[in-house]
């Protein structure tokens, strides 16, 4: 392919980055004004981040948001690596395709679909709509996610190496653990790490599911904008995008790690 | 693998999961659907749906989707392409997803402050001559904001594609003549159509469908079908008329998932 980049073609992807950007540093900067509106830069203040952090209320939303992410993602990565296996090991073509197809139908939904539905689900079924649901349906929806973040490394290791565990006299709990559990792996933490994110940034899916009672970060969010620009809410957004950035970098450096050989053996 | 019990048990978790919270959901919102508000058994909501108003209501969602499906693409291809030839470009394409991570109600906050009033696309307006204008809460800065939030997703799957594909094709195009253009329209472009493709997808369905966007921004000028759905079962209580729009938008879905599916050719 051409290699080269002409200098509009640069001038290009400068301004896309900086469309892409540009709103969040705007958010940013205000954060640290010491007026109140977010067209007036009236004088530098950490004002904002002070009430932020003196904000209990919030504090305990932040938590909660951790917890259930934290929880969902580790239920739905243990039930998605159960859910990768059968559909890898699934002998007849169709059944693979139909687990496949049930799969994927929470992924392409809509969020509004899955949260009406997942409400009246919880209705019908009693559940109290709060952290359980909330909870409930972070897992439900990561799911699919780490299985397709699993299955291409299922399907990528040669069955051989399950063979050759098997003639050396592994059982087939040693084979898992010992064989598939760690060729998988990387695929795992992506699907960890791609249910993480999920969770943290949902919306739509916990609005409809939370009860007066509980509240996540995203939710919080959407009900102060509703009521206006508040710059607590960019300092948050501040704070929050520092986090964000950390967990690309470790991201980034575990996918680099991780990163396989041309053997498919992991270095050491 | 000799022990059958085990074998099927491990399953157990995810069959549940299938059941519980994709089929039996889907199958619950078919049924809500068929009654009304008083919880009588009609078929009212569909007759409902076929008035004017919600017919209205569906075509200019499409119209919106499709809006910002095409913008986001016309933008993304370059980006992609021009991506692909950068160095580091893994890094490159990072960077682009890294906004994608930013909370989506964040992002659209932000759009608050700079389309507002007195924001600083205002300012800039009012600089270069044009004056203040009334920016949000139109269907501009809708379809703006919309394309700001899925560039990212929709860059994604076409920058995989154009790097799965293999360079000597285009070099051997080139070798035989084609000019540069003939190379990207009978060459890269064919080849790289699933990921347009499914760009297209994870960008159009949920565009169909952000309701807190049209809330935020459009402040209410714009209801899609995800924002009817919203007000129906959580402003006015209706779940069954929600339901029935959530039926017609799952059948949409499944239309759109047939019409852009993804099939592996061998190259």
């Amino acid at each position: 392919m051409d290699k080269k980049i002409t200098p509009l073609s640069k001038l290009f992807l400068v301004i896309i980055f900086f469309i892409l950007y540009a709103p969040i540093f705007f958010l940013i900067f205000y954060s640290f004004n010491s007026g109140e509106t977010m067209y007036d830069f009236e004088g530098f203040s950490l004002e904002w981040y002070r009430q932020l952090f003196h904000d209990t209320r919030l504090f305990i939303i932040v938590l909660n948001t951790i917890v259930v992410a934290l929880l969902s993602s580790l239920f739905s990565t243990i039930i998605g690596i159960l859910g990768a296996l059968a559909i890898h090991m699934a002998k007849r073509r169709q059944t693979k395709n139909a687990l496949l197809s049930f799969n994927n139908v929470l992924i392409v939904s809509p969020d509004v679909i899955i949260g009406a539905s997942f409400l009246i689900l919880f209705t019908m079924a009693g559940v109290k709509l709060g952290f359980y649901s909330v909870l409930l349906s972070h897992i439900a929806f990561s799911i699919p996610i780490v299985v397709l973040m699993v299955l291409p490394k299922l399907t990528e290791m040669s069955p051989s190496l399950i063979d050759a565990a098997r003639d050396l006299g592994a059982s087939s709990w040693d084979v898992m653990s010992k064989v598939i559990i760690p060729y998988i792996s990387p695929g795992i933490f992506a699907g960890f790490f791609m249910a993480l994110t999920y969770s943290l940034d949902d919306f739509a899916v916990t609005f409809f599911v939370t009860g007066n009672g509980f509240s996540t970060l995203s939710v919080e969010i959407y009900s102060l904008a509703r009521r206006g620009i508040s710059l607590n809410i960019n300092a948050l957004s501040a704070i929050l995008f520092l986090f964000t950035f950390a967990l690309v970098v470790i991201y980034y450096f575990i996918t680099q790690r991780n990163k396989p050989n041309d053997m498919g053996v992991r270095k050491r | 693998m000799e022990n059958k019990l085990t074998r099927n048990l491990y399953k157990v978790p995810y069959l549940l999961w299938i059941l519980l919270f994709v089929i039996i959901p889907i199958a619950l919102v078919l049924y809500y659907s068929f009654f009304d508000i008083e919880g009588h058994f009609s078929l009212g909501n569909y007759q409902k749906f076929f008035t004017p108003v919600y017919l209205q209501m569906t075509l200019s969602s499409f119209w919106y989707a499709f809006l910002i499906t095409a913008i986001s693409l016309i933008i993304a291809y370059p980006t992609a392409l021009l991506l692909t030839k950068t160095k580091h470009k893994q890094l490159w394409l990072l960077l682009i997803i890294v906004p994608s991570w930013i909370n989506l109600l964040l992002k659209a906050y932000a759009f608050l402050g700079i389309f507002g009033t007195y924001g600083i696309s205002n300012s800039f307006l009012k600089v270069i001559g044009i004056g203040q204008q009334q920016i949000l809460f139109t269907d501009f800065s809708f379809v703006f904001v919309s394309v700001y939030i899925f560039i990212p997703f929709m860059i994604l799957p076409i920058f995989n594609s154009l790097n799965e594909l293999n360079p000597t094709l285009v070099d051997a195009a080139k070798d035989l003549g084609a000019s540069k253009w003939t190379t990207f329209r009978r060459v890269i472009f064919p080849l790289t159509i699933d990921g347009v493709k499914s760009g297209c997808q994870v960008t159009f369905i949920p565009a169909l469908s952000l309701f807190m966007l049209t809330r935020l921004i459009a402040g209410n000028r714009v209801i899609t079908l995800g924002t009817a759905i919203e007000q129906h079962f959580l402003v006015t209580q209706d779940w069954g008329m929600g339901s029935t729009i959530a039926v017609f938008l799952i059948i949409i879905m499944v239309l759109i998932m047939l019409l852009t599916n993804t099939r592996k050719r061998g190259v």
